[in-house]
C-alpha cells in the first residue's frame, strides 16, 4: 500500500469515527430545520464507506476516494448521497497522480463544481456551499498565492470553512428542505455546511499526521498570512 | 415503446402516481421507485438507475421526479445508466399521466415523452 494511499484510507476512517460521535448533533441541527435523517445518513454511509476502503487491496488515493464516493452514493440516499459521494466519486481522477498541493487543489475545486452543479446552490443559500467556497478558495490561494505547506493552507481552509458555517446561521434557506420554512430557517445552523466542516477537520488532522509538516502555524511577523479568524477575503 | 419511471420520496406515492398514469395507457412500461431503502423517505440513485433498466425495453425511459433529492438522485441514476434517459421538469403526477400516453403513440421518442411530460408544468385546475 502506498503512504498516501494509507494516509486516504485513514482520512475515511477518520471522518466515519467524527460523523458517528457527532451523529445526534448533526440530527438535531437536521431536526430543526430539516427532516431529521442528516446524522444517521451521514454516520450509515461513512461507516460503509470506511469498511470499504479498508477491504480494498493496495488502495491508491483515486480509486480509495472513488470508492468512498460510490459506497456513500448508494448507503446515504437523500440529497447528501449525490452530493458528498456522487462530488467525491467526480472529482476522484485529479488524485490520479496521487496527492499533492496541486492535485489537491485541482481535487477540492472539482468537487466544490460538481456540488455547486448538482445542488444548483450558490453562497448564501445556506447550504454547505456556505462552508465549501470559502474553504477551497482559502485553500487554493494559500497553497498557491501564499506558498503555505499543504497542512497550513488546510488549516486555513478549515478556518474559512467553520467561518462559513457560522455565517450559515442568520441566513434564510433558499435551498434545499429548509427552504420550505422560509424564514423560519432563520438562526439556525445548516447541518450539511456543518458536517462539511466535520469531513475537513478530520481530513486537516490526518494530513497533519500523516505530512511531515511544521507542528504549528508560523506564529512570526514575517508569516504572509492574516491570524485565523480575523481572514474576510475570498 | 418507451418506459416511464416515478420517483417520489414515498414508495407509496411512486406507486399511486404509477397506478394513476396506468389507467390511462395500459401497455406503457411504468416502474415506480422511491423510499430510502431503509423503510423510510427519501430517494437512492442506485434504485432509480435499476427501476430505469426494469423500464427500459430498448427504446429508452423518461424518469418522473418529485422534489429535491429526487432530482439529484435521478440526474446521478440517468448519468450512471446505459439507457437513453431524460428526465422531465413536470409535476411529478401531471407529468407521469401525460407521459404514459404521448408513450403509447407509435412515433414516441423519449425527447416527444419528455415533451408532453412537460407540457403538464402549465395546467390550470381552476
Amino acid at each position: 500500500m502506498s503512504d498516501e494511499g494509507a494516509a486516504v484510507v485513514a482520512a475515511v476512517a477518520a471522518v466515519a469515527d467524527r460523523i458517528e460521535a457527532e451523529r445526534s448533533h448533526l440530527t438535531d441541527l437536521d431536526s430543526a430545520i430539516g427532516d431529521a435523517d442528516h446524522g444517521g445518513n451521514m454516520a450509515r454511509g461513512w461507516a460503509a464507506a470506511a469498511e470499504a476502503v479498508a477491504e480494498m487491496q493496495d488502495p491508491e488515493p483515486e480509486a480509495v476516494v472513488k470508492t468512498a464516493g460510490k459506497t456513500l452514493l448508494s448507503e446515504v440516499g437523500g440529497a447528501s448521497g449525490p452530493l458528498y459521494g456522487g462530488s467525491l466519486a467526480f472529482a476522484s481522477p485529479t488524485l490520479a497522480d496521487g496527492v499533492t498541493a496541486e492535485t489537491a487543489v485541482d481535487f477540492a475545486e472539482t468537487y466544490l463544481e460538481k456540488v455547486q452543479d448538482r445542488g444548483d446552490a450558490r453562497v448564501g443559500d445556506k447550504t454547505m456551499v456556505d462552508a465549501l467556497v470559502p474553504a477551497v478558495h482559502t485553500f487554493k490561494k494559500s497553497v498557491e498565492v501564499d506558498d503555505l505547506t499543504p497542512v497550513e493552507a488546510l488549516a486555513k481552509a478549515v478556518a474559512a470553512a467553520e467561518r462559513g458555517v457560522d455565517f450559515t446561521v442568520p441566513l434564510r434557506a433558499s435551498k434545499g428542505r429548509a427552504s420550505y420554512l422560509g424564514w423560519r430557517s432563520v438562526g439556525h445552523q445548516d447541518p450539511g455546511a456543518t458536517s462539511t466542516l466535520y469531513i475537513m477537520e478530520e481530513l486537516l488532522a490526518v494530513a497533519t499526521e500523516h505530512l511531515d509538516a511544521p507542528e504549528q502555524l508560523p506564529e512570526d511577523a514575517e508569516s504572509p498570512t492574516v491570524p485565523d479568524g480575523e481572514v474576510t477575503e475570498d | 415503446m418507451v418506459g416511464l419511471a416515478v420517483v417520489s420520496h414515498s414508495e407509496t406515492a411512486a406507486e399511486g402516481i404509477a397506478e394513476v398514469a396506468s389507467e390511462m395507457a395500459g401497455d406503457t412500461r411504468i416502474e415506480p421507485v422511491g423510499g430510502d431503502g431503509q423503510g423510510g423517505f427519501g430517494t437512492v440513485a442506485d434504485d432509480i438507475e435499476a427501476a430505469i433498466e426494469r423500464a427500459d425495453d430498448g427504446d429508452g425511459v423518461v424518469v418522473l421526479v418529485d422534489l429535491g433529492s429526487a432530482v439529484m438522485n435521478a440526474e446521478v441514476a440517468t448519468e450512471v445508466s446505459d439507457v437513453e434517459t431524460a428526465i422531465a421538469d413536470a409535476p411529478v403526477l401531471e407529468g407521469a399521466v401525460n407521459a404514459a400516453v404521448a408513450a403509447t403513440s407509435a412515433s414516441a421518442t423519449v425527447e416527444s415523452v419528455r415533451e408532453q411530460a412537460e407540457a403538464a408544468r402549465g395546467v390550470e385546475k381552476l
